[in-house]
């Protein structure tokens, strides 16, 4: 099946811009405007990245911190446009997200499944549809009408991760939250991820865990100073990237 | 194989039309969320507060209470039926302040979410809206229980104040797309906003009529597009008459006009405003 790339890269550069004096206030902004002195530093996050996912292909992103990992996921996600080149993204995607993020700890687990869910764009009727399914996942429904500020860093990370994965996106990007949960949970989450992946979806994950992106992913894409330096198998990337981290040789 | 979207969502990042329409189709796909916001919104509320939706109903006949003391009983002003001439005019001017300066603070909010998912802004600014309707259609039930209560005869005329608050809502949806564009990139604009509607509650008559204002002074009355939004409510229910039409096509064209300039503004601007400094 020759499909369209779901995610296509190309040329893709994205600049933070720093001022050089952070000008936060109004009142400062418009003084300065009349003096002539705002200026700005530019960092440039992502620099001519051209890369294609092909639909149902399980790709991890390695690389060291302030490298572009996350950066690379928000031109995905459409967080930030591209300062230079050009995205297209073919399907939904979801990242997944810590719950009760923005949210309020006072609503229940069951509330801010629902809210999650249209933060992604879904509606109400279809989240409620889901709940059950996403409780027994998360092992949850005993706990689904208690407030959310009462739930263990883990069980809310339980109920995300159930929700990300149950709503079925397409294209789900996983950002250093895939180990979720004890270790019997891991192993769960792990099982999700590959029926993911029989079902064609395609999946993106940062991780500082080699063996996890080995374990999980068929390619891998190791990003230094906001380049793709390298791209391949991920058995062979993780490997070069070790013994670069290992002995600081270059890539 | 059954997906949960029917069409392939293709997002292109070089596509880009006319970023007024897109942004609009873009609320229009994520009204789910609106609905999401507004019930998170006054679930919170309700659910902290001991008094809960009854607290909706007191603070606008305490703040009422209070104003009938300090102008009709000692000052004297001479107002018919002051508790509902205040009421009217009061708990329009609640709405608008606080739709507005609600959107202002759910910026953090905003960007906190939007660092990680893509979601329009502009669902804040309308459910700010939504929760600040739903408060005014609570208050309503202590005014109309003052209304009848102080022996003004029921209207007609009443039916015409959904029409007002459509209005007024487009006014302050415009408003508040300004205030909340403006306040996700400077932090000191929900400060400056709070001030600027205090002093422009003085400048709306609310508390006195525009009889009152002295001749000479009375330019900032008219200029001022909140004297005639109030009216359009105010005449239904306290008049037991309809606005007239220059004071109705005054509030029409001030509602539009700020609805379509803080669309615009904030579609143009909130993309570089939305991501700090």
């Amino acid at each position: 099946m020759a499909a369209e790339p779901a995610v296509e890269l190309t040329g893709v550069s994205l600049s933070y811009r720093i001022p050089k004096e952070a000008v936060q206030t109004f009142k400062e902004y418009a003084i300065r405007k009349l003096q002539g002195r705002i200026e700005h530093g530019e960092l440039l996050a992502l620099r001519d990245a051209t890369l294609s996912i092909e639909p149902g292909e399980r790709v991890g992103v390695v690389g060291p911190n302030g490298a572009g990992k996350s950066t690379l996921f928000r031109v995905i996600a459409r967080v930030r446009r591209p300062t230079q080149g050009r995205v297209v993204v073919r399907g939904s995607v979801a990242p997944l997200l810590e719950l009760g993020l923005g949210f309020h700890g006072e609503l229940t687990g069951r509330e801010n499944v629902v809210l999650h869910g249209a933060v992604m764009g879904h509606s109400r009727r279809d989240m409620e549809r889901r709940m059950e399914s996403i409780a027994a996942f998360a092992e949850l429904e005993a706990f689904l009408d208690a407030p959310l500020r009462t739930y263990s860093t883990g069980m809310a990370a339980r109920l995300a991760f159930s929700v990300a994965t149950d709503v079925d996106p397409d294209i789900l990007l996983v950002d250093e939250a895939l180990s979720v949960g004890d270790e019997r949970f891991q192993v769960k989450c792990h099982a999700r991820m590959a029926g993911f992946h029989e079902r064609g979806k395609t999946f993106l994950l940062v991780s500082h865990s080699l063996p996890e992106i080995v374990a999980n992913c068929s390619r891998a894409l190791w990003i230094s100073e906001g380049r793709v330096v390298q791209d391949g198998p991920a058995e062979a990337v993780c490997a070069a990237y070790h013994a670069w981290a290992q002995g600081g040789t270059p890539a | 194989m059954t997906s949960a979207t029917p069409a392939p969502i293709v997002y292109d990042s070089a596509r880009r039309g006319l970023l007024f329409v897109e942004e609009a189709k873009a609320l229009w796909l994520y009204r789910h969320l609106v609905a999401e916001l507004v019930g998170r919104d006054i679930k919170v509320r309700y659910k902290r507060s001991v008094l809960g939706v009854a607290w909706t109903m007191l603070s606008p006949l305490l703040n009422m209470l209070a104003m009938t003391w300090v102008f009709s009983l000692v000052m004297r002003m001479d107002v018919k039926n002051f508790p509902v001439y205040f009421l009217t005019g009061s708990i329009f001017w609640a709405f608008f302040a606080g739709a507005t300066s609600h959107a202002a603070s759910l910026t953090i909010d905003a960007a906190e979410i939007t660092k990680r998912v893509y979601i329009p802004r502009s669902v804040f600014v309308v459910s700010a809206v939504g929760v600040a309707l739903v408060n005014l259609c609570l208050s309503l039930v202590p005014l109309f229980l003052i209304i009848l209560f102080t022996g003004f005869p029921i209207h007609a005329s009443w039916l015409f104040v959904p029409v007002s608050i459509l209005i007024g809502a487009l006014f302050t949806t415009g408003v508040g797309l300004i205030v909340f564009t403006l306040a996700s990139r400077f932090v000191d604009i929900k400060e400056t906003y709070l001030v600027l509607v205090g002093a422009w509650f003085f400048v709306t008559p609310i508390v006195y009529t525009q009889a009152m204002v002295p001749e000479r002074f009375r330019f900032i009355v008219r200029y001022n597009p909140m004297t005639y939004l109030v009216e359009v409510f105010r005449a239904p229910l306290y008049d037991g008459w309809l606005p007239g039409p220059k004071t109705l096509a005054f509030a029409a064209l001030a509602a539009i006009s700020s609805l379509a300039i803080g669309w615009l503004f904030y579609a143009a601007r909130i993309e570089e405003y939305g991501r700090g400094s």
